[in-house]
C-alpha cells in the first residue's frame, strides 16, 4: 500500500507518496523526473543505476526506497555544484570516456564512491571496484584514464 | 574506387534488405519551403548519396538566384536570418559521434567556430529521408557531401558580402564566423549577409572542399559536441522522456518464440483501477498511470500459449546445414586445378554463436496521438523504416507519422526495427493517452533478434613455399560480408548460403564480416602451421594489396612480432578488409593453470580508413570495437531451447568487463590522399582470430568456433 517515504537526494529533503519497496531509481526517475540515472538491468549487474547513498555506491534499481529513507542520496544531478562540473564530470570529457553515455552516469557515480574511500587508488584497485559497471561501447580504458586523471594519477591523457 | 569495390561496400546483408526502398522521396519540395522560411539554403541531392549514380549536372557553380528544388533532398545547410547554421540529416547519433565529425566538416568548410553549427538528426518531418545509420556509411558519403555543401553555401555567402560592399568576390574572406574586405576594414556577421534573403541552391557538381592534408578543425581530435550534457546526465534518451499525462505500457509477452495466443482472461487486469486493457489478435498489453501498476496489470493477465516445438542450441550447427539452400557466388579461376596444383590440403569447419547486441539502453518509445497524427519518440537507426513500419501496422499514410529519435543509447546494429514504437503506439491509441513504454533486459534478450549463427567450411590448397592455390570457402546462415578476400588467391569458389534461423536473426556491428574473418584467418593460421611457416609471413606471401600489407606490417612491428616470446603467453594475429578499410590485430593470451581462464594481456590494432576525420573519436571507435569483440570472442552465446532464451539476462550472459580489458594499443594509418572510410564496424572483425591463433600458439590446441570454448 502506498506510504510516505522522506528522502534526501542532492540536499533535498522531499517526500515521495509511494510503496516503500519501490526501487529507489523508479523514484528518482518517475517521481522526482530525476532521469540521469539509468535502467539498465534491474538486477544489479550493470550499474547504470548507481548513486550514492551515504557515500556509498548502490545500484538503485535493486534498493527499496523504504532503505534510503532519511539517508543522503546523491545522484549525477547533484554532482555539478553552482555550474562547475565535478572534477570526474571534467576528466570524463577530458578523456573522451563515453561514446553513447547511457552508462556514463553510472560509471561516474560508482567512481566518486571509490575516490571517497580510497583518494589515489591504483589501476588495480579501479578495475576491481569498477567491475560491476558496464561499457557496452568498450570505453572501459578511457573511464580508467578519466578516474586516474581526476584523482591526479594519470601518467598520460588517453590519445 | 574500382567498380567491384563499390559493388561489395553497398552490398546489404540479406536481413537488412527489408530496410524498405531506397529511395523515397517524400521530403519533396512542398514540405522543404514549408520548413524553410528565410535565409539560404544548399541542398544536397539523394542522388548524391548513393553509389552507382553519376553526379548529375545539377545547376551551374556561381549562378546566382533560386533554381529549381529538388525532388530528391537528401539533406541540407541552412543558414537563418539570425545566421545559425543547421544541417538536416536523417542520420542517428548511437554513439559513433557522427554528431561531432559532421559539425567537424561543416565548421571547416563554412569557416565558423564548432558552436554555431547545429545538427538536427533523425527527425522524420524536419530531416529529408535517410535510409538509416549503418554500414559505416556517414563518413564516406554523407559528411563528403555536406562538406560541399558548406563550402557551396560559404561561397554563396560571400558573393552577397561582395554585392552588398560593392566589391569583387575574391576580395572577401570568412574569419571566425565574420566577412571580412581585403584590408579588414569592414565587416559582417552571417546573419546580417543572410538577412532578407531567400535563397535555395543544389550543391553544384564540381565544388571545392578543403583537401585532408589542409584540415584545421577536421582531422582534429575534437570532444564530444554536446558531451558535457552526457556528463551530467541532463542528456533525454528515449527512456527519459515524459509528455503531460503520459501513460506507462506493458506488453504480456509469448510463452516462447513463435507461440500463438489460445486465450486469455484480463478481467483480474481491467478491475485494477486506471488499467486499460488492450487485445488485438495476439497482442496483449496494458497501461496504467504508474509503472508499478502497469507491472501489476501484466502480471494479473492469464494467458494460454501454444508454441511450435523448435531446435535447440545442441542441434544448431546441423539445423543450419541442413536447412541451406544452394549458394551464391562468382568462382575466380578454378578449385579443380588449384587443387591439383597443391601439395598440401586442408579441409576444417568452423561454428558461430548467435550473440546479442545488448544495448544498454533498451528498446523503447514514448507514442501519442494528436487528431489522427501519431508521434514516435523512439531509438532506432532507421527512423525512415519505423516510420513505413507505423504506416503499415496501423494503416495511416506516412505522412501522418513523425518518427523522432533522441541520440540514443548505442544500437551496434540491433535497433534497426520498430517493435517498442508500434506497441507504444498500439497501446497510446487505445487509452487517447501518451504512453511509454521502455522493455526490460529480459524482453531485450528475447524479443529483439541476434547476430546470426553460422556454419563455415573451408576446403584449401597450399604449395610448400606458402602459395596458396585453392580456396574454397562455404558460409551458411551467417551473412556475405567480408566473405571475400584481399588475398592473392588464384583459384577461389566463395559462397554464401542462406539458411533457415531457429532464432530472429539481423544486423550486428561489422555484420559477418567478423564470422568469415574468423574462419578465414584462423584458416590461413592452419595453413602456415602446415608449411612451417610464421603467421606473418605466410600471409605476406599471399598478398600484393599494398594497403592490406601495410596494417599487417604496422602491427607485427608495434607488436614486436620478430622478437622474442614471452613466456608463458601465446601470440597470434590476423588481418582483413571490410567496408573501405584495413585492419591488422596481434594478440598475446595467457591461460590461468588452475581456472583455466583465458585471459587476452595485450592486443595490437592497426587500422586505416583513409584520410582521418577525427583522431581521438576514431582511436575511440577502434579501441571500443576492440573490447567489443572480447565478448564475441571468449564468452557470448544465446544458449536456447524450443523458443525459449535461456541465459537472456546479464546474471547468466557474460559481457566484457573493466577486468577483461587487455593493454590495448592502436596504430592508425592516415592516409591523407584517399576518401574518409568510415570505422565504426571493420575494427571489431580481427579480435577473435588473432586470440584463437594465439590459444594455439600457447596450447596447442586449435579452436574452431566462436566464442572459443
Amino acid at each position: 500500500m502506498p506510504n510516505v517515504t522522506n528522502i534526501n537526494v542532492n540536499g533535498k529533503k522531499l517526500r515521495v507518496d509511494v510503496d516503500g519497496q519501490t526501487p529507489l531509481l523508479y523514484v528518482l526517475r518517475d517521481y522526482l523526473n530525476l532521469t540521469g540515472t539509468k535502467y539498465g538491468c534491474g538486477e544489479a549487474k550493470c550499474g547504470a543505476c548507481t548513486v550514492l547513498v551515504e557515500g556509498q555506491a548502490m545500484r538503485s534499481c535493486v534498493t527499496p526506497v523504504s532503505r534510503a529513507s532519511d539517508k543522503q542520496i546523491t545522484t549525477i544531478e547533484g554532482m555539478e555544484q553552482d555550474g562547475k562540473l565535478h572534477p570526474l564530470q571534467e576528466a570524463f570529457l577530458k578523456a573522451d570516456a563515453l561514446q553513447c553515455g547511457y552508462c556514463t552516469s553510472g560509471m561516474i557515480m560508482a567512481a566518486a564512491a571509490l575516490l571517497k574511500k580510497n583518494a589515489k587508488p591504483s589501476r588495480d584497485e579501479i578495475v576491481k571496484h569498477m567491475d560491476g559497471n558496464v561499457c557496452r561501447c568498450g570505453t572501459y580504458p578511457r573511464i580508467v584514464n578519466a578516474i586516474e586523471i581526476a584523482a591526479g594519477t594519470a601518467k598520460e591523457v588517453a590519445e | 574506387m574500382n567498380d567491384d569495390l563499390e559493388l561489395e561496400i553497398i552490398e546489404q546483408e540479406r536481413y537488412e534488405l527489408f530496410a524498405g526502398p531506397l529511395y523515397n522521396f517524400n521530403f519533396n519540395r512542398r514540405q522543404f519551403l514549408k520548413a524553410f522560411s528565410g535565409g539560404i539554403a544548399l541542398i544536397v541531392p539523394v542522388s548524391n548519396l548513393v553509389a552507382h549514380t553519376l553526379q548529375q549536372d545539377q545547376g551551374e557553380s556561381g549562378r546566382r538566384g533560386n533554381e529549381r528544388i529538388p525532388d530528391d533532398i537528401g539533406a541540407w545547410i541552412h543558414i537563418d536570418e539570425k545566421g545559425t547554421v543547421s544541417v538536416f540529416t536523417g542520420k542517428v547519433e548511437i554513439g559513433q559521434n557522427i554528431r561531432t565529425s559532421l559539425t567537424q566538416a561543416v565548421a571547416e568548410e563554412l569557416h565558423v567556430p564548432l558552436d554555431t553549427v547545429r545538427i538536427v538528426m533523425a527527425d522524420t518531418d524536419l530531416t529529408p529521408f535517410d535510409m538509416g545509420t549503418f554500414g559505416s556509411l556517414t563518413t564516406p558519403r554523407m559528411a563528403p557531401q555536406l562538406r560541399k555543401a558548406a563550402a557551396a553555401a560559404r561561397e554563396t555567402l560571400i558573393a552577397l558580402a561582395a554585392e552588398q560592399w560593392k566589391v569583387e568576390p575574391a576580395s572577401v574572406r570568412i574569419v571566425n564566423a565574420r566577412f571580412v574586405n581585403h584590408d579588414a576594414s569592414k565587416s559582417l556577421t552571417l546573419a546580417e549577409v543572410a538577412k532578407g534573403q531567400k535563397l535555395v541552391k543544389t550543391i553544384p557538381a564540381e565544388v571545392a572542399t578543403t583537401a585532408a592534408k589542409d584540415w584545421t578543425v577536421a582531422g582534429k581530435p575534437v570532444p564530444k559536441v554536446d558531451g558535457r550534457d552526457f556528463v551530467t546526465g541532463k542528456h533525454q534518451y528515449t527512456t527519459d522522456l515524459r509528455r503531460e499525462g503520459m501513460l506507462y505500457g506493458r506488453v504480456v509477452r509469448p510463452s516462447a518464440l513463435e507461440a500463438k495466443l489460445v486465450s486469455s482472461d484480463t478481467k483480474a487486469a481491467e478491475a485494477i483501477p486506471g488499467v486499460v486493457v488492450v487485445r488485438d489478435g495476439d497482442f496483449i498489453g496494458v497501461t496504467a498511470p504508474d509503472r508499478a501498476t502497469a507491472l501489476r496489470a501484466e502480471r494479473a493477465i492469464a494467458v494460454h500459449w501454444q508454441a511450435p516445438g523448435q531446435p535447440g542450441n545442441d542441434e544448431l550447427f546441423d539445423y543450419l546445414k541442413k536447412n541451406a539452400e544452394a549458394g551464391r557466388g562468382r568462382p575466380v579461376g578454378s578449385i579443380v586445378n588449384g587443387m591439383a596444383a597443391a601439395e598440401k590440403k586442408l579441409s576444417q569447419t568452423y561454428n558461430i554463436a548467435y550473440i546479442a547486441h545488448a544495448p544498454l539502453e533498451p528498446r523503447a518509445a514514448v507514442a501519442e496521438w494528436n487528431d489522427g497524427k501519431l508521434t514516435v519518440w523512439t531509438g532506432t537507426q532507421r527512423p525512415f523504416g519505423v516510420r513505413s513500419e507505423l504506416a503499415e501496422a496501423f494503416h495511416i499514410p506516412e505522412e501522418k507519422i513523425r518518427v523522432i529519435v533522441p541520440d540514443t543509447g548505442s544500437g551496434y546494429g540491433g535497433k534497426h526495427t520498430g517493435e517498442s514504437a508500434i506497441e507504444a503506439a498500439r497501446l497510446a491509441r487505445a487509452s487517447g493517452k501518451p504512453v511509454k513504454l521502455v522493455w526490460s533486459r529480459e524482453e531485450e534478450f528475447n524479443w529483439a533478434y541476434f547476430r546470426p549463427a553460422g556454419v563455415i567450411e573451408v576446403n584449401s590448397g597450399v604449395r610448400k613455399d606458402g602459395t596458396v592455390t585453392a580456396w574454397e570457402f562455404h558460409n551458411y546462415n551467417s551473412g556475405g560480408s567480408g566473405i571475400q578476400v584481399k588475398y592473392d588467391f588464384p583459384n577461389q569458389d566463395i559462397q554464401f548460403h542462406n539458411s533457415k534461423s531457429p532464432l530472429r536473426q539481423g544486423s550486428y556491428r561489422g555484420l559477418a564480416a567478423t564470422a568469415n574473418h574468423f574462419a578465414r584467418e584462423v584458416h590461413m593460421d592452419e595453413l602456415a602451421q602446415l608449411v612451417n611457416m610464421d603467421p606473418v609471413q605466410f600471409r605476406l606471401k599471399n598478398i600484393k594489396d599494398a594497403r592490406l600489407k601495410a596494417v599487417l606490417e604496422a602491427a607485427a612491428d608495434k607488436f614486436g612480432w620478430s622478437s622474442k616470446k614471452t613466456e608463458g603467453r601465446g601470440r597470434g594475429i590476423a588481418c582483413g578488409f571490410e567496408k573501405g578499410s584495413y585492419i591488422a590485430t596481434a594478440a598475446e593470451v595467457s591461460v590461468d593453470a588452475k581456472t583455466g581462464r583465458v585471459k587476452i594481456e595485450r592486443v595490437v590494432e592497426s587500422f586505416e580508413c583513409g584520410a582521418i576525420v577525427n583522431q581521438l573519436h576514431l582511436h575511440n571507435q577502434v579501441e571500443g570495437a576492440v573490447v567489443q569483440a572480447i565478448g564475441g570472442a571468449l564468452f557470448e552465446s544465446i544458449q536456447f531451447k524450443n523458443g525459449q532464451i535461456l541465459n537472456g539476462k546479464f546474471s547468466q550472459y557474460r559481457l566484457p568487463r573493466f577486468s577483461d580489458m587487455p593493454v590495448i594499443e592502436i596504430v592508425l594509418l592516415d592516409r591523407k590522399d584517399l576518401p574518409s572510410a568510415g570505422a565504426g564496424e571493420t575494427p571489431i572483425v580481427g579480435l577473435a582470430p588473432a586470440v584463437a591463433n594465439a590459444l594455439f600458439d600457447l596450447t596447442g590446441k586449435r579452436i574452431r568456433s566462436m566464442p572459443l570454448t
